[in-house]
């Protein structure tokens, strides 16, 4: 049980579709009834009755076409979302990558953008600030470093996200489709990081749409299609589907 | 053993995190402005302007040191309406985070309390000044009394905003009641008058409203170093229950937060 680091066990999640209450003061007022009822009514699935385990030191893929759930996994993992039903185990420390400048304030520096970011994730200031070196020079953002990151590219804001989770000591890796827009010599640093970090064990979740990448860093690929897993293959099953397909 | 140990540094991570927003406010609210600080105090002081124009010279009210009673209490009324009115947009504007990363939600709008905090103990400076200008002397009650005030004050304000932000999230509404609700509070509160001009019988109003005791024992504190204990302790009381309030709302609705952003 123990060489577990994340169960999913019958999870199902349905949205209410909030924004039939954003109506707002209007519609409560004169459709006091109506608008009660619509509140407990609409619900919208984004995962229907899944299950999975994804062992200490594996690196899972996700695929799946926009809307299909992907995000919303991530987000439970996180432990940002609550399942609707099912139970949901996680062994570790989670460090999530966060979308392109996530987590930023485009006024602070890069390097306060760093201390900010990685009090978010969860480590002590002590801990960013032993660091801090270590996360510039991995960057390679030089003097920029020190400059508002509003005045970043969108390459620069990814370098900095990526080499803040670069130098923490995660123990489960979640990644959402970041890697894109760095430019290649960047990337192929972030893939060597992060095979490294496979190396030390380290549980990674990698949600992308570039077969390349999941190619190079997953064991195994996971595919969404209406809301539930189609299938989880080993990669090179997977390989082998992609080509008859 | 490890247990203390995991609870330590989450206590630790959790200050951490209020030093770092808070930081961030201050920061971020000084990067681009060359007064800076001075805004903190200048705000204030123009509202004592306008207020003295047109409550002592034009309508004459009959109080004393008409311009500091209204400094003592303009201070703390900026420090209460900043944080309240900062409130609906909170977590809303911090939605990416919410979103993505799972950490304790209510130290973002603590951070923007104490944020405001702070300017107003930046600004305690500026009204002993002009006391000090006025030939009034500091009191040493102000040791005891202000630390005390700024707590019920923290509590009241903090509890208020948690509640405003939590339910702006579900109910969008209340952005634009919390303006008008601040607007009417300002004038419910005795801040350009004094809690004596008004009539006996709206007396339960005035208790009513937990701004009221705040306001009255900040003047009383700066002006003549005077702490009614009794309305301190209901100063406090408010506080305690808004804030109780304010932490079973947002327990309630926090863990929908990521869905509605």
């Amino acid at each position: 049980m123990n060489d577990i680091a994340i169960s999913f066990q019958n999870v199902t999640k349905t949205y209410p579709l909030y924004h039939h209450i954003t109506g707002g003061i209007k519609s409560l007022l004169f459709h006091p009834v109506k608008a009660v009822k619509s509140l407990k009514s609409s619900h919208f699935l984004a995962l229907r009755d899944i299950s999975f385990e994804v062992k200490k030191g594996e690196a899972l893929g996700i695929m799946g076409k926009n809307g299909a759930g992907k995000s919303t996994i991530l987000g439970l993992i996180a432990g940002v979302l609550k399942p609707t039903k099912g139970k949901i185990i996680v062994n570790g420390r989670i460090s999530p990558l966060l979308e392109l400048g996530a987590g930023f304030h485009p006024e602070l520096t890069g390097r306060e953008n760093i201390i900010l970011k990685g009090v978010l994730i969860g480590l002590t200031r002590n801990e960013i600030l032993n660091k801090m070196e270590d996360i510039i020079d991995f960057s390679e953002l030089g003097d920029f470093i020190d400059q508002p990151v509003r005045i970043y590219s969108s390459g620069m804001l990814a370098r900095l996200g990526f080499s803040i989770i670069a130098n923490l000591n995660p123990e489960i890796l979640l990644i959402d489709e970041v890697l894109a827009v760095g430019d290649q010599e960047f990337q192929n640093k972030c893939i060597e990081r992060m095979l490294s970090f496979k190396n030390k064990n380290v549980t990674i979740l990698f949600v992308s749409h570039s077969l390349d990448y999941i190619k190079m860093l997953c064991d195994k690929v996971m595919l969404l299609e209406n809301h539930s897993i189609k299938f989880i293959k080993s990669i090179g099953d997977y390989l082998i589907y992609d080509e008859t397909r | 053993m490890k247990e203390n140990l995991n609870k330590g540094k989450k206590l630790q991570h959790d200050i951490d995190l209020i030093i770092v927003f808070a930081q961030k406010d201050l920061k971020v609210r000084y990067k681009n402005s060359f007064l800076g600080y001075l805004w903190s105090v200048g705000h204030p002081l123009a509202f004592a302007i306008v207020f003295y124009i047109a409550f002592k010279l034009i309508m004459r009210v009959p109080i004393e040191n008409y311009a500091l009673f209204l400094i003592c209490g303009l201070f703390p009324w900026q420090w209460f309406s900043n944080s309240v009115n900062a409130s609906p947009m909170i977590f809303l504007g911090n939605a990416q985070i919410i979103k993505k990363i799972s950490f304790p939600r209510n130290i973002i709008p603590f951070a923007l309390v104490l944020h405001d905090m702070l300017h107003f103990i930046l600004a305690v400076p500026v009204i002993i000044a002009f006391l000090y200008s006025s030939a009034l002397k500091p009191h040493l009650s102000w040791i005891v009394g202000i630390p005390i005030l700024i707590l019920a004050q923290f509590c009241l304000t903090y509890g208020i905003s948690l509640i405003i932000a939590s339910i702006n999230l579900f109910f969008r509404d209340l952005e634009r009641l919390t303006v008008i609700f601040i607007n009417i509070l300002f004038y419910a509160t005795p801040v350009f008058y004094s809690e004596t001009m008004i009539p006996s019988r709206y007396e339960l109003f005035l208790k009513l409203n937990p701004l009221t005791p705040l306001i009255i024992n900040w003047r009383g504190l700066f002006l003549k170093g005077i702490i009614l204990w009794d309305s301190i302790i209901l100063s406090l009381c408010y506080g305690i229950i808004f804030l109780a309030i304010g932490l079973v709302i947002y327990k309630k609705l926090s863990w929908r937060f990521a869905e509605v952003l």
